[in-house]
């Protein structure tokens, strides 16, 4: 079950983004955090543990919700918009 | 402007707007930067595109406030540069690196606001790394900004006047609220009462939200202790304890803080004098009560500089304002200074009271576990960093940096610096304010690890 529960932007337009491989929509205004947590529970595991991780400030401070994208590239989830045809990876294993 | 740079204001929250506002009216052109891609600061953000929700409902009864901060900012355009989006990470000697994208712009300034802002503060307990878990900051941002809850039944947890303001509004928003945990005793909120006077409008408020609470069958539960998240890979449920008696309730997602720390690190880097801070238990910038610092051309307004709140910070930020152009040699309004210092007086005087009703749960720190995760970027616990301080009988938070790396993750102690140096205060038995403080460092977040010298064209500086 996703750990977000959508309460507004609904009906908002969709935007196209891929999660390990699966195609997933969010909605307009969407961050990365929360188009990833409405559909799953994790956004990373830790280096160390492999605990599952899915943020904690959500406004830049705690840097725990980092996310690769297939690039390569790192964002940091919960400042970064989503948008449109953007391929995360949160799968342990398949970070850079 | 006679050649000289033009002032730097550091965030766009309500100190960072209003302290703008005051520089643009006596004439002066600052440069604004913020971290956020809208003003507002965390308290009154901006959603990233506007929903169904109305200003009323996004922002209660603070809901004029934010609508004035942001009109007043829209309509400095044109009268101020204003980047948002962008991470200020170093300081020296009267210039800044600011990261805008891909691209590092170096800048020059005669005269620096910080108005930097906080954060939440937090003892680590057990699970609290697991999925589900947020500050109560974070939980209020995924209501307001992204209008989303963070479970479908949620417990709120910890100190402070933001635990019952984001229960409340989880309420109003339709979502099942478990539970709220208070980490101190009902008697403390009875200190509210002397704060009437003060702050009449606060404390109704504060009244009304746990009357609702109530009403609405949500339990509150006063004086927890040993409070451990429960589950495996996301939170599935709180336990603890409560006049001896072991308590547990069943949850997806929990919102959790114990108030506020203030972010100092560009403050530090700026070269500012710091000290320490017994209401608020951390070390400060020093300031005067017109937000000047130690370190000439250097102000500070906002929680940035110690926790005062949204009222506070939008006076403190035009006061600060009003100092630099003071200092400046610039035309400036004695009268409407000296009325602002008497209200962050007054406001000063109710936020005693707070911390009273609202008291850090200091006794925690002693029964924190050993394998209790304190840092959560590189997963050091409570006890390696209680071993590192018995092994090499550290009584000095840097030195504890050095040899546990507590403080030297990619968060650069954000999250743990605060109960870092409250173990080892415990543990050495030495009083918080002689353990010392973690020295900042540039860059003061992660940026890329390519930056792009971007050269300005030469107005932008003037």
């Amino acid at each position: 079950m996703p750990l977000l529960h959508r309460i507004t932007r609904k009906g908002h337009a969709a935007i196209a983004f891929q999660l390990d491989g699966e195609p997933c929509e969010g909605r307009a205004g969407d961050t990365l955090l929360t188009a990833i947590l409405n559909h799953g529970e994790v956004l990373r595991r830790s280096e160390f543990s492999g605990s599952p991780r899915a943020g904690f400030c959500q406004m830049g401070a705690c840097q725990d919700c980092w996310v690769t994208l297939e690039s390569g590239e790192r964002l940091r989830a919960c400042t970064t918009a989503l948008a449109p045809g953007m391929r995360i990876v949160t799968r342990q294993g398949q970070a850079a | 402007m006679n050649g000289r740079p033009q002032p730097l204001v550091v965030g766009a929250g309500p100190a960072g707007i209003r302290a703008a506002q005051a520089l643009v009216a006596a004439g002066l052109r600052p440069l604004v930067v913020d971290e956020a891609p809208a003003c507002g600061g965390q308290i009154y953000r901006q959603r990233l595109v506007p929903d169904e929700r109305s200003a009323r409902a996004l922002y209660g009864s603070e809901a004029e406030k934010a609508q004035a901060l942001h009109r007043d900012f829209a309509a400095l355009d044109g009268r101020i540069d204003y980047w948002p989006q962008a991470l200020l990470w170093n300081l020296r000697d009267g210039i800044a690196d600011i990261a805008v994208g891909r691209a590092n712009r170096r800048v020059a300034y005669d005269g620096l606001v910080l108005a930097t802002g906080a954060a939440d503060r937090v003892l680590p307990i057990p699970g609290w790394t697991l999925p589900g878990v947020f500050t109560l900051g974070g939980a209020q941002i995924a209501l307001k900004a992204q209008g989303c809850a963070i479970g479908s039944r949620v417990v709120f947890m910890g100190s402070g006047p933001l635990l019952y303001l984001v229960a409340w509004q989880y309420l109003k928003a339709g979502v099942d609220v478990a539970a709220v945990l208070d980490t101190a005793p009902f008697q403390a909120k009875l200190n509210l009462l002397r704060g009437l006077h003060l702050a009449p409008m606060v404390v109704l408020r504060g009244l009304r939200f746990t009357a609702e609470l109530r009403l609405r069958g949500v339990a509150l539960h006063y004086g927890v202790e040993d409070v451990r998240i429960e589950g495996q890979e996301r939170v599935a449920a709180v336990a603890w304890r409560q006049g001896g008696r072991e308590k547990r309730v069943a949850c997806d997602g929990i919102g959790y803080g114990l108030a506020l720390r203030s972010e100092t690190q560009l403050a530090d880097l700026a070269g500012c004098a710091f000290c320490f801070d017994k209401r608020d238990r951390a070390w400060l910038p020093q300031r005067d009560a017109a937000g000047r610092t130690s370190v000439a051309g250097v102000y500070l307004a906002g929680d940035g500089a110690g926790i005062a709140g949204a009222d506070a910070a939008e006076r403190a930020g035009e006061r600060a304002a009003l100092a630099l152009i003071e200092d400046r040699g610039l035309p400036h309004r004695r009268e409407r200074a000296a009325a602002l210092e008497r209200e962050l007086s007054r406001i000063g005087r109710f936020r005693e009271l707070l911390e009273t009703a609202f008291p850090f749960p200091a006794h925690w720190v002693a029964g924190l576990s050993d394998e209790t995760m304190l840092c959560r970027c590189e997963e050091i616990s409570v006890g390696e960093v209680r071993r590192a301080i018995g092994q090499f009988d550290i009584g000095e938070i840097n030195r504890l940096k050095a040899v546990s790396r507590i403080g030297m993750g990619r968060c650069q102690g954000r999250i743990c610096s605060s109960a870092a140096a409250e173990l080892l205060s415990v543990e050495t038995k030495r009083d918080l304010d002689t353990v010392g403080r973690l020295r900042a460092q540039a860059p003061v977040k992660p940026i890329p690890l390519v930056l792009v010298p971007a050269d300005l064209p030469r107005e932008a500086a003037e």
